[in-house]
């Protein structure tokens, strides 16, 4: 068997608690992420969902184990990963144009301006802004600044992509449209994806697979859920898929009843799941809307 | 309904006249009731206290001083323009020498908790000394009377300088950084194209406090060093008692003030950003 691209091995983080004794927030977390695939994170408050992708990230570091990209061990951040932050993190003082030239001239410092300037504004393009441009982050809205964040990732073309909650912030009918976004331009370049969301829907949408978490502290990655829907998938026409509703389902159950019990397999990585097989591959049923909103309400509820 | 400008002007004028008529008013002469005993008339007129002069004398002492601001006629008669020129000047050297450490200084402790633990002892002592205190010490040590007037500038434009940029570098968002971890920058480029400009509105502010406090003090400090200068020339003027020329100077002060004042706040202007 071939390395796998990524691979996380026994990862853990203590902290003090304040009174003189240690949390531990997780402990021994390990799966292994191949290119090209897009894997979202999922789990309750407080499990260190953030601290595993800041790891990945190299922004912060493991109390234990390490972790593994390329045959190299991560150490520190680096240019070949990009890192959307929830609050966008855009240099307020900069354009959005210059807000991804910035990463691109770290990327390719050799690059002549021109060459930079083209390959930012194409990106912009990517995610529709081609028109703002000029315009400070402050003088945009939400959803554009996520937007501007996500093409300044994108434009850096990391190896893998780290998102930590990048629509958390957003109001539903914006959220929806970055995701299509998201969708399109990942479709064209395929980049390895690791992101952290709360929104069940979101994660079957974009994933391949789906990691969930048991409650912290002590949080283990248990499960890693296969979500088997071709590509390419769109926001209004996924939930026909039979696979879809098992899917969520099963997320539903686990965030709701099982994530303060689950626990991975013996060796420590995660059981592997298929709730919809199979089903991906018959006939679309025809829509099912009310079970739709039905199950939506139960979701949005988890995730308050 | 005039727009609120055009009505703020109009008050302000008004203000002004009233403030001048009523000056005027104050400071007339009195008039000889009778004829001039032999006592006035050897002094010269009923005068036989000084007053303030009105602001008609004022004024026209300030024409004739800003129509020939620059006039050289030996070290005790100079014009108005050359000696806020000299004061400008000194405020400026001491200013930018102040600016050539404090900058470097307050990024140093911005950014390691641990320089600004072991200087922010003598920052704290430092700082409230009056700066004309350090005049004689400066004297002794530069034995010039013109550095040391610069030295105490750069001592007292110093200190809200290299707060203000410790406390801005110190408080850049955590995210920022990141970003530029993110991006492989070194210290030196992260400091140049990230902390700098994020912090540049704090480091401002502290800049402009620090021009004001300079101005202040430079007044004092040329009172004490003489020779040239705005502050020489108020304390010149008194000693020939000459007060019109007195106020003249005060106003050319207050005015040089705010036109420092404005510049730095212009380039604050330029260095802000909305979040």
């Amino acid at each position: 068997m071939s390395k796998p691209f990524l691979e996380v091995d026994g990862l853990s983080k203590v902290y003090p608690d304040g009174q003189g004794g240690e949390l531990t927030v997780f402990e021994d977390i390990r799966f292994a992420l191949e290119k090209g695939e897009f894997v979202c994170i999922i789990g309750h408050s407080g499990c260190g969902k953030s601290t595993i992708l800041n790891v990945l990230a190299g922004l912060d570091e493991a109390s234990a184990g390490n972790v593994v990209m390329n045959g190299k061990e991560i150490k520190g951040p680096g240019l070949e990963r990009g890192v959307v932050f929830q609050n966008y993190s855009l240099l307020p003082w900069k354009t959005t144009l210059n807000n991804i030239v910035f990463a691109v001239r770290a990327r390719w410092p050799e690059w002549s301006k021109e060459k930079v300037k083209e390959h930012s504004e194409r990106y912009l393009k990517m995610v529709g802004l081609d028109h703002a441009l000029n315009r400070k982050p402050s003088q945009l809205s939400g959803g554009m600044r996520q937007r501007v964040s996500i093409a300044r990732a994108f434009a850096t073309q990391p190896e893998l992509l780290l998102l930590d909650e990048p629509f958390g912030a957003l109001d539903a009918l914006t959220r929806g449209v970055i995701q299509d976004e998201l969708v399109k331009i990942w479709e064209e370049t395929r980049q390895t994806v690791f992101m952290i969301t709360h929104d069940v829907d979101e994660a079957i949408l974009l994933s391949d697979r789906i990691f969930l978490m048991s409650n912290g502290p002590n949080a283990r990655i248990a499960e890693s859920v296969k979500v088997d829907i071709p590509h390419p998938r769109a926001r209004a026409t996924i939930f026909q898929n039979p696979a879809y509703h098992k899917t969520r389902d099963y997320l539903v159950d686990f965030l709701v009843n099982r994530s303060g019990s689950a626990l991975p397999e013996k060796d420590g990585t995660p059981k592997i799941v298929e709730p919809a097989k199979g089903a991906a591959r018959s006939t679309p049923a025809s829509a099912e809307s009310d079970t739709e909103s039905e199950s939506e309400t139960a979701a949005r509820a988890v995730n308050a | 309904m005039a727009s609120l400008n055009v009505r703020a002007a109009l008050l302000s004028v008004s203000f002004l006249i009233l403030a001048l008529g009523l000056w005027e008013m104050a400071t007339q002469p009195p008039e000889a009731q009778t004829g001039l005993t032999e006592y006035e008339m050897l002094m010269g007129g009923v005068e036989q206290e000084s007053r303030v002069p009105p602001p008609s004398a004022v004024i026209k002492l300030a024409w004739a001083e800003l129509s020939d601001p620059f006039y050289d006629a030996g070290a005790n008669d100079k014009g108005i323009g050359i000696q806020l020129a000299y004061s400008v000047y000194r405020v400026l050297t001491g200013y930018l020498a102040a600016m050539a450490i404090a900058l470097p200084v307050g990024f140093l402790i911005g950014m390691s908790p641990l320089m600004y633990k072991a200087l922010n002892p003598y920052i704290q002592v430092l700082r409230p000394i009056s700066p004309l205190a350090w005049m004689p010490l400066a004297l002794f040590i530069i034995q010039d009377s013109d550095a040391s007037a610069i030295f105490v500038i750069f001592i007292c434009s110093i200190w809200p300088m290299l707060l203000n940029t410790a406390f801005g570098v110190a408080n850049v968002r955590q995210d920022w950084v990141n970003v530029a971890r993110t991006h492989e920058l070194g210290p030196l480029r992260t400091a140049i194209t990230v902390i700098l400009p994020a912090a540049a509105p704090t480091i401002l502010t502290g800049m402009r406090i620090s021009i004001g406090i300079a101005w202040l003090v430079i007044v004092a400090a040329e009172m004490l060093v003489g020779g040239t200068g705005i502050g020489y020339y108020v304390w010149n003027e008194w000693n020939n008692l000459d007060l019109a020329s007195v106020i003249f100077s005060i106003l050319m002060i207050g005015v040089v003030g705010m036109l420092l004042d404005l510049a730095l706040g212009k380039a604050q202007k330029l260095v802000e950003y909305k979040e």
